[in-house]
């Protein structure tokens, strides 16, 4: 019975590795397309429209929401401590630190990540992979790279518009209705915030996010099951794997960055 | 949306306030300034320099010229601070540095007040006339061994 | 050697003389392969000649579909060799399939067109990937093909305002704009009206009496089959059994029997009623 479990554990063990490695050379074979024509200039700006465009309504709204809440939240706290002055300072820095990069990327995640896995997977499922092969054209070339490449560039976008949407939402909240000073809360805002240490970092986050969603909502779609089951599982499970992925190298990164 | 020139011209638009945003949070709010290595570089001796941490302002007049790059120790136990200020500015050789607090419980940092020689600091020069951090600890003492000794 | 001839080679044949002609555009070999633990051939032999229309039959599921994905290279043997085109795809990368690909043209049972694009973006696509033509050109060979498939207004429109005749009509425009000499059809008769599968079968025969393309089609539709094919192959249990339509017509084996009689309209769908 217990070499059963045994016998699981290195099964999926193996599984898991071997996924691994499948997923080493598909990020590979996309890397070789990237860096050689044709360019499919067209094709990435459509996606850049699909991905980072229709993204924008979600981002600058949750962003301008996310930054009234942290306006809100940190004036009652800090007033506690007579330091409302420094409220700049704490949302900005938590947008630019950990919410901002995080955030957009959860958000992306849903709206952009599962779209483009749902749609390569019913590609697959409608045999237009295979057409075309058909035409000697790569599927990986045409279909993931632009998109996966589109995910790369619009991440770190979308991510600095949130935060200045967050910030606008933080200063209207706490300037306009909570009382603090205008000029108070934009100076130890821009004090507290420096290019080295948070913003480089929040561009390096978003960065690497939009990296990891790229691969694993194209990768989940391309690995899909043809049927329509298929195509739903490929869907959820790239914003469950992509979102826990996520958290995961949040902390990696916040760690290595020593922040 | 279909390929248009009305979709390249939205992707363009958002592109460029991507990019806007990014160059605000970088320059405007990050600090991020083409300062090549042509800041004057100063350095200060305290005997005590309180909270004062790296990267906190130094000012002139309630003004910030610069900021505190490093801050270590000089053979005889003293606190070195390393200071870079605006290099457009010319500050006379008997210049002092003294240690504030923002407000009463704020951070610290560096205030010059310029002399009145005619001859400036160039970068690598030593500021000489230096006043350390009131510890508030200290003042308290102070105070109450003021009172105390009075009081006798 | 001589030239395999479809004689020599299949499982079984109807006759020993075969008036097809004996040089195969494409060959299957001993081919062996399972899907799942369940096997779908097994040593499985038989050849499709140059410049004909060969037609491949069998009940659902018996692999036909499968077997012109093995010839395009899209599924790979367990054993066996397939020739296509004196390569064997079974040795080849998938960078050299693309090679030989740009010879065959494939109509998938629903067409394959891609949705995002327009019916014209989807029949340019192999001339503006694999050609410097400009597109002036394009635009003109485009709409050649689609004018001769019937669909000459149908440029700006996208495949899902087509209906299924149309959308098929419009892949087989795509598969042979290129000019390849192997056009490989899944089920391309499956699920049209009469009128639909008279045309795509002219429009078949067309390519096949006019530019000598190799056709191989999978279909379950008989009458049509019967009519068209220089050769049919049946598929039943693994095994194939290849012949024209006059051998198969008199055939005495049981399967083949069974398939071809299921079309006779002389038995009533309820047993006892007048028919």
């Amino acid at each position: 019975m217990r070499l059963a479990a045994i016998e699981t554990l290195g099964f999926r063990t193996v599984t898991f590795v071997t996924h691994l490695g499948r997923i080493a050379a598909f990020v590979g074979s996309i890397f070789v397309h990237s860096v050689r024509p044709p360019w499919r200039v067209r094709r990435l700006v459509g996606e850049v429209f699909d991905i980072g465009v229709l993204s924008l309504a979600i981002v600058c709204l949750s962003g301008a929401t996310v930054g009234a809440v942290l306006g809100l939240q940190g004036y009652t706290t800090l007033s506690r401590f007579g330091a409302a002055n420094s409220l700049g300072a704490v949302v900005g820095l938590s947008l630019v630190r950990e919410l901002g990069p995080v955030l957009t990327a959860l958000l992306v995640t849903g709206r952009a990540g599962s779209a483009m896995a749902a749609e390569i997977a019913s590609m697959l499922t409608t045999e237009q992979l295979d057409g075309l092969r058909m035409m000697s054209i790569d599927p990986v070339d045409f279909v993931v790279k632009p998109k996966a490449l589109a995910m790369l560039i619009s991440m770190p976008m979308l991510n600095a518009l949130f935060i200045c949407f967050a910030l606008f939402g933080g200063y209207v909240v706490g300037v306009k209705l909570l009382g603090v000073d205008g000029g108070t809360y934009i100076t130890s805002m821009e004090n507290a915030i420096t290019w080295e240490d948070d913003v480089a970092g929040t561009l390096l986050k978003s960065f690497i996010f939009g990296a990891l969603v790229g691969v694993i909502a194209t990768y989940r779609g391309y690995t899909a099951t043809p049927t329509s089951a298929g195509v739903s599982a490929a869907t959820t499970g790239t914003v469950v794997v992509a979102s826990v992925t996520i958290l995961l190298f949040d902390y990696v990164i916040t760690a290595l960055w020593g922040v | 949306m279909q390929p248009s020139a009305t979709r390249d011209l939205i992707v363009g638009l958002f592109v460029a306030a991507g990019l806007a945003a990014i160059g605000y949070l970088s320059i405007q709010v990050g600090g991020l300034s083409y300062k090549g290595p042509g800041g004057l570089r100063l350095y200060a001796t305290f005997d005590e320099i309180g909270g004062l941490k790296t990267r906190a302002p130094v000012e002139i007049a309630g003004v910030t010229v610069g900021q505190v790059v490093t801050i270590g120790l000089d053979p005889s136990m003293r606190a070195r601070v390393t200071i870079d200020v605006d290099p457009s500015l010319k500050l006379p050789t008997d210049t002092s540095a003294g240690i504030r607090t923002s407000g009463l419980l704020g951070d610290q940092f560096i205030e010059l007040e310029p002399g009145a020689e005619d001859q400036t600091l160039t970068s690598g020069e030593e500021i000489a006339m230096t006043e350390s951090a009131l510890s508030i600890e200290r003042l308290i003492g102070k105070f109450v061994h003021d009172s105390g000794v009075e009081s006798k | 050697m001589s030239e395999p001839s479809v004689a020599n080679l299949c499982a079984r044949t109807e006759s020993k003389s075969s008036r097809v002609s004996p040089e195969l555009r494409i060959l299957l070999e001993d081919v062996h392969l399972s899907f799942g633990g369940r096997p779908v051939y097994s040593k499985l032999s038989c050849g499709f000649p140059r410049g004909k229309i060969s037609v491949l039959m069998g009940g659902s599921g018996s692999g036909k579909s499968t077997l012109l994905r093995l010839v395009a290279g899209l599924v790979r043997p367990d054993s066996g060799r397939i020739l296509v085109a004196d390569e064997d795809v079974t040795e080849l990368s998938e960078r050299e399939l693309y090679r030989v690909r740009e010879r065959i043209g494939m109509l998938f049972q629903h067409g394959a067109l891609l949705d995002s694009m327009t019916i014209f973006d989807n029949v340019a696509l192999p001339l503006r990937e694999h050609t410097e033509l400009s597109e002036r050109d394009i635009a003109a060979e485009v709409s050649r093909r689609l004018t001769a498939v019937g669909l000459p207004d149908t440029e700006a429109l996208m495949p899902r305002q087509l209906s299924g005749g149309m959308l098929r009509r419009a892949a087989l425009a795509r598969a042979i704009i290129s000019d390849p000499e192997i056009v490989l059809c899944d089920e391309p008769f499956s699920g049209l009206d009469p009128l639909n599968v008279r045309r795509i079968e002219r429009l078949l025969v067309e390519l096949n009496e006019r530019l000598g393309i190799t056709l191989v089609i999978t279909s379950h539709h008989i009458p049509s089959s019967l009519r068209m094919a220089d050769l049919i192959t049946f598929l039943v249990e693994g095994e194939a059994i290849s012949g024209t339509p006059a051998e198969l017509r008199v055939s005495t084996d049981k399967r083949v029997r069974e398939f071809l009689d299921a079309e006779r309209d002389d038995e009533p769908a309820r047993p006892g009623a007048p028919t």
